[in-house]
């Protein structure tokens, strides 16, 4: 297995065919980090909210332990 | 005994608590090959004889279309099962693939179109494969807007399991529409029945591509599904303790 090129700037020409070939990479690239970034993002956002929750739930039975 | 772990599908916390030591495995492996894969076909596989150098977004061209179509597969399996035997946990993983499915989609399409440029001399052309492809986006993208239709979550469940289901009539017409119509689209490269028209210094870095995207989509589909179980069982004690344990270490 040898490297297909003779140097870097030949590597990026593609003979021609660079602007086709990595645009196509750098689109598929960042779709993957999408789909991978999108959930765990999601995940903390949930998180976050559900403490949130929590904490007001908390707080609401003291108030209420408050007035009886 | 032997139906065990399906009945435990119907349940999902097991799930859940079964699949979190998978996720550093899934994404080391998928990683690994995936950057493997791509510095392989981009700079050590030899140029196409015919095609030049365009040659290589094959190497995520065809991964991607894979696994468009075996996510639809898992989509509308996923429905089945649903409706058949009434369990949540497969609606919820029948959910989380749509818009997986959707962007891979997408990604085909493309790559698909960036590729015909140099090489048919093209953006665009009503192909047979193409257009199918086209189709199989819309019904992605059908999916999820009929998943957020409805007010309620059983019925949003059902009606996108029949659509899963009723669209898998695209399936069979995407894998032959090369056979059928012979327009513009080559025909399959990778075949298992009969010898590859691909030379093996090609086929090695495309199938670790493709074995690298399947991890990746199992990945990001355990991911999905792992989030929308949260949101569907926010009211349980065991997501509860879930996100109470979570915020001490935090």
């Amino acid at each position: 297995m040898k490297f297909q090129f003779e140097s870097i700037a030949d590597f990026i020409a593609m003979n021609g065919h660079g602007p086709y070939v990595w645009a196509s990479y750098a689109i598929t690239f960042a779709v993957l980090i999408f789909l991978l970034v999108s959930p765990l993002l999601q995940k903390k956002a949930f998180v976050k909210q559900q403490i949130k929750q929590q904490k007001l739930a908390q707080a609401n039975n003291s108030a209420s332990e408050l007035t009886e | 005994m032997a139906w065990q772990w399906f009945h435990r599908l119907g349940s999902p916390r097991w799930f859940y608590e079964k699949t979190t030591p998978w996720l550093p495995w899934l994404a080391t492996l998928s990683i690994a090959l995936i950057v493997t894969a791509a510095v392989w076909g981009l700079a050590f596989a030899p140029a196409d004889f015919k095609q030049g150098n365009s040659y290589r977004i094959i190497y995520i061209h065809v991964p991607a279309a894979f696994l468009a179509l075996a996510g639809y597969y898992i989509m509308a399996i996923s429905g089945a099962v649903g409706l058949i035997w009434k369990m949540k946990l497969p609606f919820m993983v029948m959910k989380s693939a749509a818009p997986i499915g959707a962007l891979l989609t997408f990604v085909s399409l493309v790559t698909g179109s960036i590729w015909g440029k140099p090489t048919w001399g093209t953006w665009w052309e009503w192909d047979a494969r193409i257009t199918s492809m086209l189709i199989l986006f819309f019904l992605y993208l059908g999916m999820i807007a009929l998943q957020q239709a409805f007010q309620h979550r059983d019925t949003a469940d059902k009606a996108s399991a029949v659509l899963a289901l009723v669209g898998m009539v695209n399936i069979p017409i995407i894998y032959k529409s090369v056979d059928w119509w012979n327009t513009l689209h080559q025909p399959a490269t990778i075949k298992f029945t009969s010898k590859s028209s691909i030379d093996p210094s090609m086929l090695y870095p495309l199938l670790t591509m493709v074995i690298g995207f399947y991890v990746f989509y199992a990945l990001v589909l355990l991911l999905n599904t792992r989030v929308e179980i949260l949101r569907r069982e926010n009211r349980t004690q065991w997501v509860n303790d879930l996100i109470s344990t979570t915020n001490k270490r935090a």
